[in-house]
């Protein structure tokens, strides 16, 4: 089956917060109006001015980076979508706030036993056949939730229909391989917090190509390595031989 | 008569001893606090100097182990015998030391172990923390000969060398073939966010090269540091032989950086003299080129405290190396903001504090050297001893 997206429409979002204040009620933290994404803070909306409003949230990608760095596999894809992250495995090496390209998981620096923070795009509702929080709040219906193919087809139905009032092309189609947060936008990344220099290709497989040769090279190198070691041993020892038999003739002159 | 004599205590204990009181008050704000008590790491920069210096750094400073190793055991160059125990002993503390200082920045220490019965063989922290733990262990059966020939041990110090050696050196070799590059592999997930002049798909094939490189060098560094400490023979022609295997290690890790960068045409990048094309001349230049030069200058070689100083410039190079891409470039590449806290610089400095005090100790109560352990340690005048060398 397919995975689950959410789809956010720019052009329809009026700023009025209510995505967060379900965000934050759903993962009872603080209500609070926040000012970037950090360790309270799962969604954020970004006041672009002139009534244009960003959505920050984890674009849940679908072959996330976090998950392929993380080395104990604490952060997982659900099949249904969200990424999650297990309190139980982490060992908190960040590695995965420095691999993520859209700069998603968060930290809390001030605890003494720290978890990564980041949107699950409400995992227990969605396992549970519900729509995350914050699609089901939305007034205005910027944010939809539905199947990834859904909302794609419904994100290009929108952009043909109406090609002036967006950039051109949908936001997390490509990016990073493919996310599971797919937005149309009115104003181009690069004038919101949005990365805009994510690359059209999962990030994974730059690792995994180095990682995938070690099984060739590694056997290669040893039996090169223990080659070095055995040749020249013979060498040593053809020598300790040759001084025991010079001593030895030496000593049957005596 | 009664002599009054005050205790005179001596400048580096007590350098020490404050520094360890400083280091413990520093730790109980980490433990209680969390990691942002002590320091200035934030969400956009969740790697600093700790990552830089006491893992990048330290990791590639404890190369010469396995490269020391490789020469006098698997390339049969037996001159070279002793250089092998105190280079092992430098990786064995070295390597304590990254772990004592992981303890430090990883969020849930508790967890170190975890790797070993969670696996995630898609990631290169997986395989470093592999690596690093069963180097490691090499390292500690590569020590053990220490203590049981001081213990007297003999039956078990021959067995050791005449069926253990070989077999744990190669698999040194190999380990270190592994974490040493995939430290470098860790940056090639992130080409958006580290300056085009120290991001490279081959970064493994650069930190390899060049922790060879550092090894090599910090060989000679150490072996200087131990004849002005412990009045160790300086083994001048050794150190000759080393500087040589230097020069050529540091040509060849220049090549490969340099038509690196011409192959993704970012060599230009490097003169546009704002503060990443700086920082990149200066690590290339003073910490590579001209090291590298008077490396293949026969004056510099026959001069030890002139080879030992291009040596240790050559170390300052690569570690500048490393803080680059663990710092410097990613901050270029992301705009995070981030200047280490006063007290991330107690951990690092008490990390080498206790690395420097242990080797101490080994070299007073342990075979390290040829000599043997030397227990009056007695200062040197490094001058008359280099000119006696050098004469």
């Amino acid at each position: 089956m397919s995975t689950y997206a959410l789809l956010f429409d720019q052009s329809r979002c009026i700023g009025c917060g209510a995505c967060e204040q379900a965000c934050q009620s759903e993962h009872d933290q603080r209500p609070h109006k926040p000012d970037k994404l950090d360790h309270e803070s799962f969604t954020w909306v970004e006041d672009l001015g002139n009534d244009q409003y960003a959505r920050h949230l984890c674009m849940s990608c679908e072959n996330p980076t976090c998950v392929s760095v993380c080395p104990v596999g604490a952060l997982e894809k659900n099949p249904l979508g969200p990424v999650t992250w297990d309190a139980k495995k982490c060992i908190g090496c960040r590695y995965c706030m420095m691999a993520c390209p859209f700069e998603i998981p968060k930290y809390e620096w001030h605890s003494p036993n720290p978890r990564v923070r980041k949107c699950d795009m409400c995992v227990h509702r969605v396992t549970k056949g519900l729509p995350t929080a914050c699609a089901s709040i939305c007034p205005t219906g910027a944010t939809t939730f539905g199947t990834r193919e859904a909302m794609l087809a419904e994100a290009h139905r929108r952009l043909k229909a109406d090609p002036q009032r967006y950039t051109g092309e949908v936001y997390g189609e490509k990016e990073a391989g493919g996310t599971g947060v797919l937005m149309l936008l009115s104003k181009p990344a690069s004038e919101s917090d949005l990365p805009d220099n994510v690359p059209e290709h999962d990030m994974p497989h730059l690792t995994w190509t180095v990682l995938e040769k070690l099984p060739q090279i590694i056997p290669v190198w040893g039996v090169f390595l223990g080659g070095m070691y055995w040749l020249g041993n013979r060498k040593v020892e053809v020598a300790a031989h040759e001084r025991r038999q010079i001593q030895e003739g030496e000593d049957n002159h005596d | 008569m009664t002599e009054r004599k005050l205790p005179r205590p001596h400048f580096w204990a007590t350098v020490f001893t404050l520094l360890m009181i400083l280091l413990a008050v520093v730790l109980f704000r980490r433990y209680t606090g969390g990691i942002g008590a002590i320091s200035n790491l934030n969400d956009s920069m969740p790697w600093g100097l700790w990552i830089g210096f006491d893992l990048l750094c330290g990791v590639a400073l404890g190369a010469g182990g396995f490269t020391v190793t490789a020469v006098v055991y698997i390339f049969h160059l037996e001159d070279y015998k002793p250089m092998a125990r105190p280079a092992v002993l430098t990786a064995f503390l070295g390597y304590l030391m990254v772990i004592a200082a992981l303890l430090v920045d990883l969020g849930r220490p508790w967890n170190i172990w975890h790797p070993l019965i969670f696996w995630n063989p898609h990631s290169v922290m997986f395989e470093v923390g592999w690596c690093v733990m069963l180097y490691t262990t090499v390292l500690f059966l590569e020590f053990l000969p220490l203590v049981f020939e001081r213990l007297g041990y003999n039956r078990q110090v021959h067995f050791m060398h005449k069926y253990l050696t070989p077999g744990l050196v190669i698999a040194g070799v190999l380990l270190s073939t592994m974490h040493q590059s995939s430290l470098g592999t860790l940056y090639v997930i992130v080409p958006e966010k580290l300056h085009p002049l120290w991001y490279s798909p081959i970064l493994p094939i650069l930190f390899f090269v060049s922790a060879i490189t550092l090894g090599l060098a910090m060989t000679n560094v150490e072996s200087f540091l131990s004849f002005r400490a412990f009045g160790k023979r300086l083994e001048a022609p050794l150190l000759r032989g080393i500087g040589r295997a230097t020069a050529v290690m540091l040509l060849l890790y220049l090549v490969i950086r340099i038509e690196d960068l011409l192959v993704h045409g970012t060599l230009p990048l490097a003169f546009r003299f704002d503060q990443a094309s700086w920082f990149f001349l200066a690590e290339i230049i003073i910490g590579g080129v001209v090291p590298m030069l008077l490396l293949f200058q026969k004056r510099v070689r026959r001069n030890p405290l002139a080879l030992t100083g291009t040596q240790f410039l050559v170390v300052l190079g690569i570690m500048f190396n490393r803080m680059n891409v663990a710092v410097t470039a990613f901050q270029l590449g992301t705009g995070a903001g981030y200047r280490p806290h006063w007290m991330e610089f107690v951990v690092s400095m008490g990390m080498i504090a206790i690395g420097v005090f242990l080797f101490s100790l080994a070299a007073r109560y342990l075979p390290v050297f040829e000599e043997g352990p030397l227990t009056n340690a007695r200062p040197v005048d490094p001058f008359v001893e280099l000119n006696r060398h050098s004469g």
